[in-house]
């Protein structure tokens, strides 16, 4: 079986982040908060977040903090969203800074976004999602401060976007897809609220993504893309349904879509790379136990060693 | 980036890359400028439409749009130019949708800008641009959205848009996402008894014929079987909660040692705790003294709640527990009776909101035995053996096992259960045709019609034909795994449950697997063996509420949810299985008289993910947070951050005995510190003395 080539991933993540100036990282520009949490994560997976410095990492997050609104732009210059506002926290969390943030501004400025109905809006325009309920649980969470909103009430409103087949939707009535599942299932785990699921019927649906190619697709009658290997797989393992897929098979198929030569992953064997597709791979074989990959928290998208320091140590 | 070859770039492509970078870097630069600025003139827009048009992604322009437009149509007062203001958004969400149709930050704009309310809303362009999406990707998510959005905004009624879930049917029975839509209005306009959808029965019957079309027509899409999935599970279930076990059951009678506990006054206080456990068919809520009536004149502490078995905080369960503190100066044997009834109750209710209105009424004998020589401390002075025989005496000399455990519910038989059997016959009729293809949706199908079916014969003679059922659904799943060996272990976990359902539900090969179990110092126990079965779970716990030795050794058990009802079990060996975490042991801390049991030969420790760590309790999903036996740890060394989850499992148990070797955790130096500081009550590790 292929290998993973861990260094050249290395290598492919430290030179992309200094490629600013290409087209395709322009058009990126807005969610370059995104990138870097998807980078350095993969990164801390591979063992190499030393490879970066902090310090200077740490400055850059911080120049994208709004202090009035206290959320994070997704670069210099833009408006805060709550999408950019947990990367910038979970970054943080990864090299143990939180002591740089104004946690009660932050989670103030993710609270005051929740809607009467427990929903939360993405920011202040009001557009509504349950990714922006998983991303205010999971950032309020992190910071120790899920206090500061109605839990009951943004329960609720994900237990409303509930499908037939046991899966989620963006809203009530939204048809279900792996990467909302994935939001709403590490919603509720994260609240301790997996009752409100089906275990059986989401994990079959869950366990009928993997395609004949051995990948996973989102939705039924899709093609296989490399990054539902942590969508799928992670609400698998949280709802302790994963041994329902051949692990085997996807292992295959994530290293198949590896560029082995100049690193990086892409969604399919031989498509061009990226750096969000080389996270979603990497964090793929990191929940599958591959050797040398550091595990991974299946709710909180964070290495288990750095989750456990947060909730564990006093 | 999705679906773009990998291909190394070439001179020419680069210099036209570079050459575009430039001009979208301006662009940017200068659209945020304009932003910061509060720059709204009529050119500075139009660089933000620039920009969206090639990257309708930016999510700050459209900030910036929705800032500037709120700025503009303030100041206009004519409808002629607030509709012109209006039209440009429209007009520039149409051209970023073109680049591209999943864009979030468009199709918020959109409906943003309808919301606002300022000019009526040409509803023929708003379906004409659906449709146009809609037909190039009939699975546009975003599409289906927005036309659910557009319907309640324009006030569409659920009939008209079931209909347009047919239209996109019939033009492609793989379009799930209209499937998925049809069960969104279809559960609507039932729960509204909307004109037309008033019998449940008669639509279910028109959507099992319309999707089997569908089935028959492409057998290998799985969009129409996933809505198959739905209308059996709608069809098969009850339509209200009914309790169908019980510990003590109707009828029985048994015998209860009590234990001197203290001499006050020079008198001996001699006490006894006694569950009763209600099983339900369902997870229910509101059980409690004023839902559920005991009477007894037996003397015991009033003050008693029922408690939820299980292992969420939600305060449903199918599993139901109180637990009698009896105490009593008299030593002499004596005879109580209790009597239990339920009446119907509006207090007691499922998740789906139904109440209980299956009145039962039950009772039992306890005849209380005080022991002086069987106090707990002298019990466990050697430790248990697992594999001796001749410890074992058949069942058939004893009490019969309490097994048609409630004996109550025979005459209640619903209305339409009826319609549900024969619902499920006429479809187990059409797949039984079929399922010599190899097809995994139809043997999968048949195998869960099947066990629907079964699941309506629970008493009496009808028995017999339930076990015929779980033969034809068992011989399925190994049919199946070869056929699709991917999901493997999802077809042995169904096995299982079908399996168990098989052995326990008719006496006569029940008895094969019971016998009562003479232990040294103990009363004699009832003692269930499932071993060697290939067992992934564990099913059907109602039927093993009274079971006071358990063996599921030799499996392969990956869970033992279930177990947690279990509250007379006194004796567990489950070596020799799957189990991966203390996590998934969980179950086991509900046991409130569990002292012995067997962890060895399991994978407790091989494994850097956890696959329950968030369905048990954590601080991760703050269902505990950090406790004091996390204290106690530390001081003796422990390393919390790597036992949290042996800490937490250890805390809650009162064991006298436990077995782990065999698994890598208990390799550890740690653990065997860990257990003795944390079960002080333990007397054998490992077949060692402790203490």
């Amino acid at each position: 079986m292929a290998e993973l080539a861990a260094d050249q991933h290395v290598r492919y993540i430290v030179t992309v982040e200094k490629k600013k100036d290409s087209f395709e990282s322009l058009v990126m520009e807005h969610i370059r908060l995104n990138g870097a949490y998807w980078g350095l994560t993969t990164l801390d997976l591979l063992h190499k977040l030393h490879a970066v410095d902090a310090a200077e990492v740490v400055d850059w997050i911080m120049s994208c903090y709004h202090p009035e609104s206290g959320g994070f732009a997704g670069n210099v210059g833009h408006d805060p969203h709550v999408l950019y506002t947990l990367s910038a926290v979970q970054v943080l969390c990864l090299f143990d800074r939180l002591d740089v943030l104004d946690v009660d501004k932050v989670a103030g400025y993710v609270a005051g976004l929740q809607n009467e109905d427990g929903s939360f809006s993405g920011d202040i325009w009001g557009e509504v999602d349950t990714r922006f309920s998983y991303i205010a649980l999971c950032t309020l969470s992190l910071l120790h401060r899920l206090h500061k909103i109605d839990v009951r009430k943004a329960v609720d409103f994900v237990v409303s976007c509930k499908n037939m087949d046991g899966g989620f939707g963006a809203m009530p009535g939204g048809e279900s897809h792996a990467g909302q599942i994935f939001c709403c299932v590490g919603a509720l785990a994260i609240t301790g609220s997996l009752h409100h699921i089906d275990r059986d019927l989401l994990g079959w649906w869950l366990c009928e993504r993997q395609c004949k190619d051995g990948g996973l697709n989102g939705r039924p009658e899709k093609l296989a893309d490399v990054c539902y290997s942590w969508w799928v797989l992670s609400s698998l393992i949280m709802i302790d349904r994963v041994h329902w897929i051949d692990k085997e098979k996807l292992t295959k198929f994530i290293l198949n879509c590896q560029d082995k030569e100049n690193g990086g992953i892409s969604d399919r064997p031989d498509n061009a790379v990226d750096i969000y597709h080389t996270y979603f791979g990497v964090a793929g074989l990191s929940l599958m136990e591959y050797p040398g990959v550091k595990p991974m928290d299946p709710a909180y998208a964070l290495p288990l060693d750095v989750v456990n320091r947060i909730f564990l140590k006093n | 980036m999705h679906g773009r070859p990998r291909r190394p770039a070439k001179p020419e492509d680069e210099e036209a890359s570079s050459a575009k970078a430039a001009k979208l870097r301006e662009l940017q630069a200068e659209v945020l400028r304009n932003h910061h600025a509060r720059t709204y003139t009529k050119e500075a827009i139009g660089l933000s439409f620039k920009l969206l048009e090639i990257n309708p992604e930016a999510y700050t322009a459209w900030n910036y749009r929705k800032l500037a437009f709120q700025h503009n149509v303030k100041e206009l007062s004519d409808p002629e130019a607030i509709k012109s203001t209006v039209d440009d958004e429209l007009r520039m969400v149409e051209v970023a949708l073109r680049q591209n149709p999943k864009s979030y930050g468009a199709w918020y704009h959109r409906k943003w800008l309808l919301n606002q309310k300022l000019t009526p809303v040409d509803f023929k362009r708003e379906l004409g641009l659906l449709d146009k999406l809609l037909k190039v990707d009939a699975r546009n998510f975003h599409g289906w959205n927005y036309r659910r959005f557009l319907a309640r905004f324009m006030g569409v009624p659920d009939e008209e848009e079931l209909k347009y879930t047919m239209d996109k049917i019939r033009d492609n029975f793989s379009n799930y996402s209209a499937w998925h839509n049809r069960s969104i209005l279809l559960s609507n306009l039932l729960i509204q008894q909307t004109k037309g959808f008033e019998s449940k029965q008669k639509i279910f019957s028109e959507e099992f014929d319309l999707v089997t079309q569908a089935l028959f027509t492409d057998p290998s899409d799985q969009s129409g079987w996933f809505y198959h999935l739905w209308l059996l599970a709608q069809t098969s279930t009850p339509d209200n909660p009914q309790l169908i076990a019980s510990w003590p059951c109707n009828g029985a009678k048994f015998s209860s040692s009590l234990v001197k506990e203290k001499v006050e006054r020079d008198k001996p206080i001699w006490s006894r705790t006694v569950p009763v456990v209600l099983y339900f068919n369902e997870p229910v809520k509101g059980v409690n003294q004023s839902s559920v009536n005991l009477k007894s004149d037996l003397e015991f502490d009033k003050d008693f709640n029922w408690r939820p078995l299980s292992m969420t905080n939600s305060g449903y369960s199918n599993c139901w527990a109180t637990y009698l503190q009896i105490a009593n100066e008299c030593s002499s044997s004596q005879q109580y009776s209790v009597e239990l009834s339920i009446p119907c109750s509006d207090d007691i209710v499922s998740r789906s909101g139904s109440n209980y209105n299956f009145p039962v009424l039950f009772t039992f004998t306890i005849e209380l035995i005080s022991n002086d020589t069987s106090q707990d401390t002298d019990l466990f002075d050697k430790p248990v053996a697992w594999d001796c025989s001749e410890s074992f005496q058949s069942h058939g000399n004893r009490d019969p096992i309490p097994f048609d455990l409630l004996n109550n519910t025979t005459a209640l038989v619903q209305e339409d259960t009826n319609w549900h059997f024969e619902k499920l016959s006429e479809e187990i009729d059409l797949f039984r045709e079929l399922s010599d293809d190899d097809s995994k949706f139809v043997k999968l199908t048949l195998a869960r019609l099947l066990l629907a079916c079964a699941a309506t014969k629970s008493r009496g003679r009808s028995l017999v034909e339930r076990k015929g059922y779980c033969e034809e659904a068992l011989r399925l799943f190994i049919d199946l795994i070869p056929l699709d060996p991917s999901h493997k272990q999802y077809y042995e976990d169904e096995r299982s449950i079908v399996l168990i359902d098989k052995l326990t539900c008719d006496m006569e090969t029940f008895m094969k697997h019971c016998s009562v179990q003479v232990q040294q110092n103990l009363a004699p126990l009832n003692h269930v063996k499932l071993c060697r079965l290939s067992l992934t779970r564990v099913g059907f716990a109602e039927r093993l509420l009274w079971v006071q030795v358990l063996d599921l050794s030799h499996n392969s058990l990956r869970s033992v949810e279930g177990l947690e009802a279990l509250q007379q079990l006194v004796l567990l060996n489950i070596s020799n299985n799957q189990i991966s975490s203390f996590t998934a042991l969980e179950p086991l801390t509900k046991l409130i008289s569990l002292k012995v049991l067997n962890l060895s030969f399991n994978k407790i420790g091989d494994h850097s993910i956890d696959k329950t760590r968030y369905i048990c309790s954590s601080p991760f999903s703050h269902k505990v947070e950090a406790c004091e036996a996390f204290e106690v740890c530390q001081k003796e060394n422990i390393n919390v951050e790597e036992y949290w989850d042996a800490i937490l499992f250890f805390k809650s148990l009162k064991l006298a005995q436990l077995d782990i070797k065999g698994n890598a955790v208990a390799s550890k130096e740690n653990l065997k510190t860990l257990v003795m500081t944390i079960i002080p009550c333990l007397k054998w590790f490992n077949g060692e003395r402790v203490n």
